[in-house]
């Protein structure tokens, strides 16, 4: 069965209720609208064995997603590794350590791919024909493939300082890019303002309300993988805030289904030091997010007004999570440290996380006995030029036998016995 | 002091559909009074019951978010640009 158990669009702050549609702010108070559903309906029916009967995306969970029918776009979106990081464990001093890795994610390499499954999905059913969004890059490549794959028009807004490897991976899929002169921030101001006049579905505006909802499969992900199990602590990267507060709604209403326990999950968010308004609010004990104008490398989380900080502020506080930061220093040593232990290359925002888990092990925030999960969503091949100076450079040599055992002298390495 | 005042989607019932309106106003604050007395209704989405602009709305002057002037307090010359946008989530995560 695939019933939608949608009930309508809720506005998060006066509780007013909206049909379904392509709309994003309450009319009445202006808070943001978020979609709400009758879990009645599907209570012991959606089971695991449902679930596990079904292909390997993030569509197994398609009654706690907002669409129609079949996905009309991203099909083959979603569930991308759980990795169990014992190299990490090791150096960190952990016990139960795991990697959600979307910077696998099929096709553009981040987590994107889920929220712009479900926002084009939507978009084909609402009958728009030109889709499109404000992003740090990772967005931008995802709006642009799937669009492409699923026949649509796309118009991608960007800051026009994007590293090189985000606007290329946009670019390839024939999109139309329109680089801003401005922060991401400044982005998302025009891009709101756009969206009412030209009759596209922008995914992170207009349809922002179903678009959110994706996230919540990269939640259910790591639960089911985990052997229907939810885990104690997670560690977030966080730009709008947003995942934060999807990741912990994923888990309330797997617990309210009853296809996993309730683990108490804490979670904590990450984000880099030089644009940190909501790490800084919940270290401060506020839930008065102060806008900020970022200055870091991890330019995927440099969003200066995070506009479900507020929320993702709650979501910390209530599950007895905490907020860290990281500088750009320590973000590419985290990057480093992913790759050299477990293989992975994450993107900037995923050194961020992993910084942060890391400082709040240390502070002793995160007991170092309870299963933790690091969420990496993003693919490190797009934000080379964060780490280029940072890696080995290859030791050049001639095709010679005797330059490369001079090398391997150097390195103390012997020539085995004749 | 007359500025322009763009007026963002979910407000335009309030405005007769119109998408940019003049107001008077010496500072932020006044302008949304202003606002209210000639489109009733406007105020009460734009701020709290104390006055203080809302938590989901941005209010740009000249492209400058006013939480980094005076906030309502924000002073306004003649044809200065007055912005209203919901805020709105994006970017990656």
């Amino acid at each position: 069965m695939s019933q939608s158990i949608v009930r309508a669009l809720k506005c998060r702050e006066c509780g007013q209720e909206y049909e379904i549609a392509p709309t994003h702010v309450c009319e009445f108070c202006f808070g943001p609208l978020e979609v709400v559903y009758d879990y009645d309906k599907v209570q012991g029916v959606l089971t695991r064995e449902l679930i596990e009967s079904r292909p390997q995306t993030m569509w197994r969970y398609r009654e706690l997603l907002p669409i129609d029918g079949d996905p009309k776009v991203g099909a083959q979106v979603g569930f991308t590794p759980l990795v169990r990081a014992h190299n990490l464990e090791k150096v960190l001093g952990v016990s139960e350590l795991y990697i959600k890795n979307d910077a696998v994610c099929y096709p553009t390499l981040s987590f994107k791919d889920r929220v712009v499954s479900v926002a084009l999905s939507k978009a084909v059913e609402f009958g728009f024909t030109t889709v499109a969004c404000a992003s740090t890059g990772n967005l931008a490549g995802s709006v642009a493939a799937n669009a492409a794959a699923a026949g649509l028009e796309s118009y991608v807004f960007i800051p026009h300082d994007l590293e090189q490897g985000k606007v290329l991976g946009a670019g390839i899929y024939g999109t139309r890019i329109v680089g801003i002169e401005g922060t991401y921030d400044d982005v998302n101001r025009l891009c709101s303002e756009i969206a009412g006049n030209y009759g596209w579905a922008f995914v992170n505006v207009n349809v922002r309300p179903f678009y959110a909802e994706g996230s919540k499969s990269y939640g259910y992900e790591i639960m089911e993988q985990l052997g229907w199990r939810a885990p104690k602590h997670v560690v977030v990267p966080m730009a709008s805030g947003s995942l934060c507060t999807k990741i912990d709604k994923s888990i309330k209403e797997f617990v309210k289904l009853g296809l996993v326990e309730d683990a108490g999950t804490a979670v904590y968010g990450a984000q880099a030091t030089g644009c940190s308004p909501i790490a800084k609010s919940v270290k401060d004990d506020t839930d008065l997010i102060h806008p900020v104008r970022p200055d870091t490398i991890a330019k995927s989380l440099a969003i200066g007004n995070p506009a479900d900080g507020y929320y993702a502020n709650r979501v910390i506080k209530e599950s007895g999570g905490w907020s860290e930061d990281v500088s750009d220093a320590e973000i590419v040593e985290a990057i480093k440290l992913l790759g050299e232990t477990e293989g992975i290359f994450a993107e900037t925002a995923g050194g961020v996380t992993l910084g942060v888990a890391r400082k709040l092990i240390e502070q002793g925030r995160i007991p170092r006995d309870e299963s933790i999960v690091i969420c990496v969503t993003g693919n490190g091949l797009k934000t080379q030029e964060a780490v280029i100076d940072a890696v080995t450079k290859p030791r050049i040599i001639g095709p010679s036998l005797r330059e490369f055992d001079e090398l391997a002298e150097a390195d103390q390495v012997k020539r085995k016995a004749a | 002091m007359t500025v322009k005042v763009r007026i963002p989607t979910p407000l335009r019932k309030l405005t007769g559909g119109a998408d940019e309106v003049s107001a008077e106003g010496a500072n932020v604050g006044e302008l949304i009074d202003n606002l209210e007395g000639a489109h009733a209704g406007l105020k009460a989405r734009l701020c709290d019951d104390a006055g203080e602009i809302r938590r989901f709305v941005n209010i740009y002057v000249n492209d400058e978010d006013v939480r980094f002037l005076d906030g309502r307090n924000t002073a306004l010359k003649d044809g200065d640009e007055v912005s209203i946008v919901p805020a709105i989530a994006g970017g990656r995560a």
